[in-house]
């Protein structure tokens, strides 16, 4: 006999694709058996990569991954909004408009007419946005991709009814407690370790090689501090804007650091 | 004892079923990891420290511990960076039942800790050991050290422990403890533990002269270090706590904000900082539930969390709770000054912000409360 919880009618929850690499949506099938206990306690209405489809019916929850970046994804995310209790953005595209977002900074149409022999047929918009940018978010989960026990930690917190608990501790905090050696000080490379959200578990610098920033910015980030010391370790002014232009340049503050460094 | 004679040391500890834990080589720096064989020492080896710089380089000498210090010290052996402190089951019949979660820990020896890493523990454990608040986790890893010792004869650019009192010479706290010398170690009983394993050994009883330059060796180390902190002589308004208390004001703490990342590095390093932060860990099948416990940082942004408001929003007040705290208040909870003079927050900080730089343009001039 199972144990009655409070949970006696399991939660519906979807599971939305936009503008993305699908990555995310693997952090929930990478989840392996854990998926099958997932499985037993909410109802997957809609999971396209999954093969649930039903991106119609109300739900408990939504989880978005990817970025508003065609006129069409600015009318579903209304409709998905409408259709859920609870919207909670995952990674890097569904937080900062991802590394598709790169384009907001460049003119986008003349790359499309530089790569496609039909520019016409493309319909994107200018910009690349999150979903923040439309519609109310309740909870954004960062990283490009995020990991499998973030996804867990948010499910198990609103299934245990109450509000996930958001890490915007630095990356650094994470490679500590892991022992691992700090690779800007060993190595002198520029590490986005500093400014750079917890999540990922430290794992560039576990590798040896240098934090790029793909989980975002952290709180209480000192990006001027961070990019004087890469100057400090020899990147010219353009490796320094490239290390916060990458997979979230969208982010207002790594926009913010890569503009300062361009007008000095 | 002989040079060659290291290897018989950890191999008799090894023998004695210790897990042993040394040098070793990783990834551009020296760290203590457990050592697979009794002869792997790494040899010839020197650390180039400097704020914000670590770099490994060749000792001519060829010695084995004429590097100064790595990123840690003991403290991941004794107060884990991650462990679950108790664990919370639903039973069959619904009822919640609690336990707590005590790993078995082996005998651990570790090979290489250095004076200012001795003073450090016995800091931590005059707040974790302290009577009636004793932490069972940090108790049972501390119970099963064996500590060999090693005076730093190649204090790095970073190191002031003179000025702390607390090296380069280990005069507490250890089981056994080396002085390398050219033609071997100088090597002393601690414990009765450490007097046995030496027992074993059949070493020769050093010479005068041995012992004498054992002694040189340390006050020579001891007066090249180049940074300090200031002790009571030198203050105009007395001791350290009084007049970092008397500057909490002053402009140099927004100084220092512009430079700080805020990171928490300088906390994670610091074999003295013993913060933490404490969660529950959800089973999936939403039957168990793991109390967990992690290192936090006063540079974080829950420490300083109230309900409603932060205290330290910024990076100025939190560096200031971190150097007054460290340096000032500690004194008040534990009779002196959080600061054993390793170093390690001055080289491992990212930016290369430098503790007694700091401080000493904090005690200059009039005071800013």
């Amino acid at each position: 006999m199972s144990t009655p919880t409070v949970h006696s009618i399991k939660p519906r929850v979807a599971v939305h694709k936009f503008s993305s690499c699908d990555g995310c949506q693997l952090a929930f099938l990478n989840l392996g058996e854990e998926l099958l206990v997932l499985a037993e306690r909410v109802e997957l209405v809609h999971f396209a990569e999954a093969g649930a489809l039903d991106p119609d019916t109300e739900v408990d929850v939504a989880f978005v991954e990817g970025s508003l970046s065609t006129p069409e994804d600015i009318e579903r995310i209304q409709h998905i909004r409408q259709h859920c209790r609870m919207l909670i953005a995952i990674g890097a595209c569904a937080t900062s408009g991802g590394i598709q977002a790169l384009r907001n900074s460049a003119n986008g149409a003349e790359w499309v007419a530089q790569i496609y022999s039909h520019p016409d047929a493309i319909s994107s918009l200018e910009r690349s946005t999150p979903i923040a940018s439309q519609v109310k978010v309740d909870f954004e989960l960062w990283g490009c991709p995020v990991s499998s026990s973030q996804i867990l930690a948010v499910v198990n917190s609103l299934l245990l009814g109450v509000a996930p608990h958001d890490n915007a501790d630095k990356v650094c905090t994470e490679c500590k407690r892991r022992n691992l050696t700090c690779v800007m000080v060993s190595h002198g490379v520029a590490c986005m370790g500093p400014v750079t959200r917890a999540g990922c578990g430290a794992l560039c610098p576990s590798m040896g090689r240098d934090c790029y920033g793909c989980y975002g910015p952290a709180e209480n980030t000192n990006t001027d501090a961070l990019a004087a010391q890469f100057r400090a370790l020899g990147l010219t002014p353009q490796a320094i804007v490239q290390r916060f232009q990458s997979i979230n340049s969208q982010a207002p503050v790594f926009l913010a650091a890569a503009n300062k460094v361009k007008t000095r | 004892m002989p040079v060659a004679q290291l290897d018989t040391l950890v191999a008799t500890l090894m023998a004695q079923a210790y897990e042993c834990h040394g040098p070793v080589v990783e990834n551009g720096a020296i760290v203590m990891r457990e050592l697979a064989v009794p002869d792997g020492l790494p040899r010839g080896l020197q650390a180039e420290q400097a704020p914000g710089h670590y770099r490994l380089t060749r000792d001519p000498l060829n010695r084995y511990f004429a590097w100064a210090n790595g990123p840690q010290a003991i403290k991941p052996q004794v107060f884990a960076p991650k462990e679950s402190m108790w664990r919370v089951e639903r039973d069959a019949a619904g009822a919640l039942q609690f336990a707590a979660v005590l790993p078995e820990i082996p005998k651990q020896a570790i090979i290489g800790v250095r004076a200012c890493d001795l003073a450090a523990l016995a800091l931590q454990d005059a707040h974790f050991l302290r009577d009636g608040r004793r932490d069972a986790h940090y108790a049972q890893r501390r119970e099963q050290l064996f500590l060999v010792a090693v005076q730093c004869a190649v204090p790095a650019s970073t190191c002031f422990c003179a000025s702390t009192g607390d090296g380069p010479t280990p005069t507490t706290g250890y089981d056994i403890s080396l002085a390398e010398l050219a033609e071997g170690f100088v090597v002393v009983a601690g414990s009765d533990k450490g007097a046995a394993v030496l027992g074993a050994l059949n070493l020769s009883r050093a010479t005068p002269q041995q012992i004498d330059a054992a002694q040189q060796q340390g006050q020579a180390a001891a007066a090249s270090q180049t940074r300090s902190l200031p002790g009571r002589l030198s203050l105009s308004g007395g001791n350290l706590r009084d007049v970092l208390m008397s500057q909490l004001e002053h402009p140099r703490w927004d100084d220092v904000a512009t430079r700080c990342l805020a990171c928490g590095n300088c906390t994670a390093v610091c074999p003295t900082c013993f913060c933490h932060a404490e969660m529950d860990v959800p089973s999936l099948d939403g039957q168990a539930s793991e109390h967990e416990r992690k290192w936090d940082s006063c540079f974080g942004e829950s420490h300083g969390h109230l309900h409603g408001t932060n205290v330290r929003p910024d990076i100025r007040g939190r560096y200031r709770q971190w150097l007054t705290h460290k340096l000032a208040t500690w004194n008040d909870q534990f009779g002196r000054s959080g600061c054993v003079g390793c170093g390690r927050c001055i080289a491992w900080c990212p930016v290369g912000i430098d503790l007694t730089e700091e401080v000493a343009a904090l005690t200059t001039g009039e005071a800013h409360t």
